[in-house]
């Protein structure tokens, strides 16, 4: 795939394939292109070339809301949620729009799902603040509450950008621990982007690894930590 | 606040508002008359404004286009008010569907300024079409709904024709009212709360962010035209300026003056507006600045309107007691 702003290349020729019910990451430094990338994957931006693919379906150009229908999932890098809502709205309204109840203008809408949601925000450590307006949780919560957003709309592939960032060290562990609990759960596509070696290290199967646009190198953990460029451009860059 | 909240707010104010014609003089059944149409018509707005976050600065051209429906179907027809009315909501909605598929595409301050310009184009036609509308001199005697066979029927009979058509208004104005509440308490009610809160993470909940604004519109539209047509009728005429800019500022003041937070706000704004207009011009004939020193001071310190501001004390009234 290939993308550019105004002659500024963010995306230059990136081919990334991910197996059904895998882990994978994309890893990079700042203006690698990874939030470019996903925003090309979901929808938000169209490519200047190349094609998204779900399962054996082209999905290339289609509206996010059209995307999100077919089973992909996002989360944002900076936190999106409906911050008026409650908490247990939140994740309501993302089961109500799913299960296609949205052009019902007659029923109650408190009574829908109830079940689904409470479930949802239990295994999220999320029960207890269910009618907590969503704009007052601490950010990790926040981050949390998106991730349900998310689920709610029971996806097959789940996209994450930078789930943890701007996380202390326990919350950036226990997110990770349940995002890897439910994505095995739940037989779970997942790919993600992170800047948190320990967490990608820790969880990925697979690595890509971003650099000015471009691949420059794939594979698993110990042969991405291996890879000679790899230490040079990115991970040298931490010491 | 549990008290509060579960006292039947809507009937019991439906009740009292039927029994103003046996209490007040016939003043005070047009002054409700008044307001009761405007509180429709500010309710709609409120589903754009309120609910889903889109500030119209034309809706008066389906309060304008309501009313010239009704008043030409009963007028020059002679329908029955049972086939005009419906007839301003059908009109007024389809021309929020045209008008409006070409708003939702913008968004903000291009949005507001797209609704307005459609706004005159309405006003403008209705101004300059003198064959249809009458132009600038407008449409007057608009005939009001036949009563007879109500003030035939016992127990009810003995009301002057202007209290029959209070009555059928407030029985019209609270089906809207419940109508729209239903609306704004579905799932098609909590979609459009989303696209209000986050646009863009709605759309990534599967929400095809246009088409319920659209949607939205649309229904705003024809509320709006509804209280047209009872408006028409009520002010015996139907006149260019119900859809000028004029209007659909005045009914964006009521919004915002009552708070765009809850939905009997508009209403309640509607109420205030009306009957502060009242009495302060019979002091003074500086009225607009009255009006605009309170709209200063209500945007500082009750930022939520009227009823957000209500709805806190009644909070801390709870708070209190719980303590």
């Amino acid at each position: 795939m290939r993308k550019s702003f105004d002659g500024f290349l963010a995306v230059g020729g990136v081919s990334l394939t991910v197996e059904r019910g895998r882990i994978a990451a994309i890893i990079g430094p700042n203006g690698a292109g990874k939030t470019t990338f996903f925003n090309l994957v979901t929808g938000h931006l169209k490519p200047d070339a190349g094609t998204v693919r779900l399962d054996t379906r082209d999905v290339t150009g289609l509206a996010p809301h059209d995307i999100c229908r077919l089973g992909m999932g996002r989360s944002f890098q900076r936190t999106n949620i409906f911050p008026r809502l409650t908490v247990y709205e939140n994740v309501q309204a993302a089961f109500l729009s799913h299960r296609g109840r949205g052009h019902d203008l007659w029923s109650r809408v408190e009574r829908l799902y109830r079940e689904e949601t409470e479930a949802l925000l239990t295994s999220l450590g999320l029960r207890e603040r269910a009618g907590e307006t969503s704009g007052f949780l601490s950010h990790g919560a926040q981050k949390q509450l998106e991730l349900g957003i998310a689920l709610a709309s029971e996806p097959s592939l789940l996209l994450l950008d930078e789930p943890t960032a701007g996380m202390s060290a326990t919350e950036t562990r226990e997110t990770i621990r349940l995002v890897e609990h439910i994505a095995r759960e739940r037989g779970l596509t997942l790919l993600f982007t992170e800047h948190d070696m320990e967490v990608v290290f820790s969880i990925a199967e697979r690595i890509t690894v971003l650099h000015q646009g471009r691949v420059i190198a794939e594979g698993t953990p110990a042969e991405v930590r291996a890879d000679a460029e790899v230490r040079r451009v990115y991970l040298g860059e931490r010491r | 606040m549990a008290l509060l909240a579960r006292v039947p707010w809507g009937p019991l104010v439906l009740a009292a508002a039927f029994c103003v014609p046996a209490v007040g003089s016939r003043f005070y059944t047009f002054l409700a008359n008044d307001i009761v149409i405007w509180a429709l018509f500010a309710t709609s707005l409120n589903l754009l404004v309120g609910v889903t976050g889109l500030v119209s600065f034309g809706h008066a051209a389906y309060f304008g286009i309501g009313a010239y429906t009704t008043g030409l179907l009963m007028k020059k027809l002679g329908l029955p008010f049972l086939l005009a009315f419906p007839a301003a909501g059908v009109l007024a909605g389809a021309l929020a569907l045209v008008f409006g598929f070409f708003c939702v595409r913008l968004t903000r301050i291009y949005f507001a300024m797209l609704t307005l310009a459609f706004a005159q184009i309405v006003w403008a036609i209705c101004f300059k079409w003198n064959e249809v509308t009458g132009g600038e001199q407008g449409m007057p005697e608009i005939p009001y709904p036949s009563f007879d066979w109500v003030a035939a029927l016992p127990l009810v009979g003995g009301w002057r024709t202007a209290e029959y058509f209070y009555f059928l208004t407030l029985l019209m104005v609270a089906l809207c009212l419940w109508l729209l509440r239903r609306i704004v308490g579905s799932p098609f009610g909590r979609m459009l709360t989303t696209i209000r809160e986050n646009a863009e993470r709605a759309e990534f909940i599967g929400v095809n962010v246009r088409r319920y604004e659209l949607a939205a519109f649309v229904l705003a539209g024809a509320f709006a035209g509804l209280a047209g047509g009872l408006f028409g009728i009520f002010n015996r005429g139907v006149f260019p300026d119900f859809a000028y800019w004029t209007k659909s500022s005045e009914v964006l003041i009521m919004t915002l003056l009552g708070g765009m937070g809850t939905f009997y706000g508009p209403a309640i704004g509607a109420l205030v507006l009306i009957v502060l207009n009242q009495q302060i011009t019979s002091y003074t004939e500086y009225w607009p600045f009255v009006l605009g020193v309170i709209l200063v001071v209500l945007l500082f310190v009750f930022p939520g309107g009227l009823a957000g501001a209500a709805q806190a004390a009644a909070r801390r009234l709870g708070g209190v007691r719980r303590a």
